[in-house]
């Protein structure tokens, strides 16, 4: 299975769209090399508005360059470009339904060195309790350079979270991404996980390890978060003995919310991965610090088995 | 839109404007009636004189912006956009009413005319600063035009965007400060200093003119004197008085966001009725 690193897909997509839509802009806050919002720059320095370690001002001025007919593509850290710009992005860009497109980069605990005033686990709550607001989590290279697309397509604010790290490609390559279904990536029979982000690969490595268990899992991503496609949700649950959610995210107001809304009245036990109502902290490896916060394919396995068991005890 | 230079005609707009503010105040409710009176002489003069824009067609794209950075102010903005004629002066009696094209602070979506939302104190500055860099993008020859508050430019996003107009060189941006030396709760030197003005300006970037914010002949001066400024952004210092035109209320913090009883409501009317 292929890698492709997301911060590098989305630098190279905005890249090509800018060649494409001379309306597309570029800002900045001084993470250039790291959100590869770089690319841009060198390739349409006339587009690209670098704005300093000024993440308020920037997102403001994207408002303002949306209100000139420019499609502006913001660019931070995803705690900052979410919790900094929290108040820019609500009231100059969501109330008035602004064109503008927020991208938060090394998102989650990816940026595992930095430690938890860089690490973003509450990003996807905020911006989906924001009327208006798309928030969208690819779950890998493929899906990243899709969604970059999309977003560029489609009118509004959106926010897409992107992970730090190389992530396996487990999307197709081809075909446009369209915002809002949940899509199948493995058919199941027992219980179904609903995954965003770096989380889907690792709930298809649970699916391979669980089926070898006599358990068969389905997986789905959804990597719209807002608007969510509640019909479709409860489709992929219907039938299932147990539904599990996976996110590198607070469990408050992130996929299992998004999941549990979905589906009220749905009698299906129900667990979540994700982070308990705590920040992140640094660490010498991604892999040791989402173990440490019950983020690997263990952990989803383990959650279906533990829901799988409950449907069981009630059924006794 | 047909303008005028004609002081005497902008000055008689002026108290128009002045009037539609204080009966959009009413009796017994609260308003922003000494910043909206404050900033009412240059708000004339911009949308009467000075922009280049056609009630008949707010999207025209080569016209010329005003964002009202201290959107508490709303009320001036629409007294001044319904006597151009973008919505019926009718309208101005549902101001802040449910359902309402006038919001209690700017919304480009709810009124014609107005170019941004603000009222998110520290905000409209750098709104104005993205979209006077768009405009410059397609080379269109429309200005930006900035209202800000002395008390708003405590918010540090106001500094953030002086450096980024500097740094841009935005000189199709003129900022306008209304100097009216109250914020909500009493005297700017006192409660939170937000001076030296002219200083910290020139510091930032910025080419900076001091005008008498209700004299129109200097308004217009100043606003021209913009124009022929380049390779920087401008910030226009109006010296005013917040409530004025309405004796009980000037230079009273209390009529930042109060409200009229009825006989001071009929004594304003009075000061504007012809």
């Amino acid at each position: 299975m292929g890698k492709q690193n997301p911060r590098e897909v989305y630098g190279r997509t905005l890249v090509q769209m800018g060649r494409e839509n001379p309306d597309i802009v570029v800002l900045e806050a001084d993470l250039g090399k790291s959100t590869m919002s770089c690319y841009f720059e060198e390739a349409f320095p006339g587009r690209f508005f670098e704005m300093g370690i000024a993440e308020a001002n920037m997102t403001s001025f994207a408002a303002g360059l949306s209100l000139a007919g420019k499609i502006p593509f913001t660019n931070s850290f995803a705690v900052f470009a979410a919790g900094r710009a929290y108040d820019q992005i609500r009231q100059g860009i969501a109330i008035a339904g602004l064109n503008v497109k927020i991208v938060g980069s090394s998102a989650g605990l990816s940026d595992y060195g930095d430690g938890s005033t860089h690490q973003a686990v509450e990003d996807i709550a905020i911006m989906r309790a924001i009327p208006n607001m798309t928030v969208l989590v690819p779950a890998d290279g493929n899906e990243t350079r899709k969604m970059t697309r999309a977003m560029a397509s489609a009118t509004g604010p959106m926010y897409m979270r992107l992970n730090r790290d190389d992530l396996p490609d487990i999307t197709p390559a081809e075909g446009i991404y369209e915002i809002g279904p949940p899509q199948l990536l493995r058919d199941g029979r027992d219980a179904v996980v609903f995954a965003c982000g770096m989380m889907a690969s690792l709930a298809l490595e649970a699916a391979g390890t669980l089926a070898a268990r006599g358990v068969s899992l389905r997986v789905v991503n959804v990597s719209t978060l807002k608007p969510a496609e509640d019909e479709a949700i409860r489709r992929f649950a219907a039938g299932m003995r147990a539904i599990v959610t996976a996110e590198e995210h607070s469990l408050i107001g992130g996929l299992g919310n998004v999941a549990a809304e979905a589906m009220k009245g749905m009698a299906i036990p129900m667990a979540g991965v994700g982070i308990a109502d705590r920040f992140g902290q640094s660490a010498w490896s991604y892999d040791e610090l989402l173990n440490a916060y019950g983020l690997t394919a263990g952990h989803i396995e383990a959650a279906v088995i533990d829901c799988l068991g409950r449907r069981s005890r009630a059924e006794e | 839109m047909q303008t005028t230079r004609d002081i005497a005609e902008l000055e008689r707009i002026a108290r128009r404007i002045r009037l539609h503010i204080v009966r959009m105040m009413g009796v017994g409710q609260k308003g922003h009636l000494g910043g909206s009176c404050s900033i009412a002489d240059v708000v004339t003069a911009l949308y009467f004189s000075k922009m280049r824009h056609d009630p008949a067609d707010p999207h025209w794209p080569d016209r010329d912006r005003f964002l009202l950075s201290k959107g508490h102010a709303a009320l001036v903005q629409y007294a001044a956009l319904a006597e151009c004629g973008y919505f019926p002066l009718s309208a101005l009696e549902t101001t802040k009413a449910l359902g309402s094209i006038l919001q209690g602070h700017p919304d480009l979506k709810s009124t014609p005319g107005v170019e941004a939302n603000t009222g998110s104190l520290g905000q409209g500055l750098s709104i104005a600063c993205g979209l006077a860099a768009g405009l410059r993008i397609d080379g269109r020859p429309s200005c930006v035009y900035c209202a800000v508050g002395d008390g708003e430019i405590a918010e540090g996003q106001i500094w953030e965007a002086a450096m980024a107009a500097a740094h841009f060189k935005l000189d199709n941006l003129t900022a306008v400060l209304d100097r009216n030396r109250l914020m909500a709760t009493g005297p700017i030197a006192e409660r939170f200093e937000t001076g030296p003005l002219g200083e910290k300006w020139r510091a930032f970037g910025w080419r900076v003119l001091e005008i008498d914010g209700h004299d129109m002949a200097a308004i217009l001066g100043a606003l021209d004197a913009a124009d022929d400024i380049r390779g920087r952004p401008k910030m226009i210092i109006a010296h005013t008085i917040k409530g004025c035109g309405v004796a009980f209320a000037e230079n009273r913090a209390a009529f930042h966001n109060g409200m009229l009883d009825a006989a001071q409501f009929e004594e304003a009317c009075r000061a504007f009725e012809d």
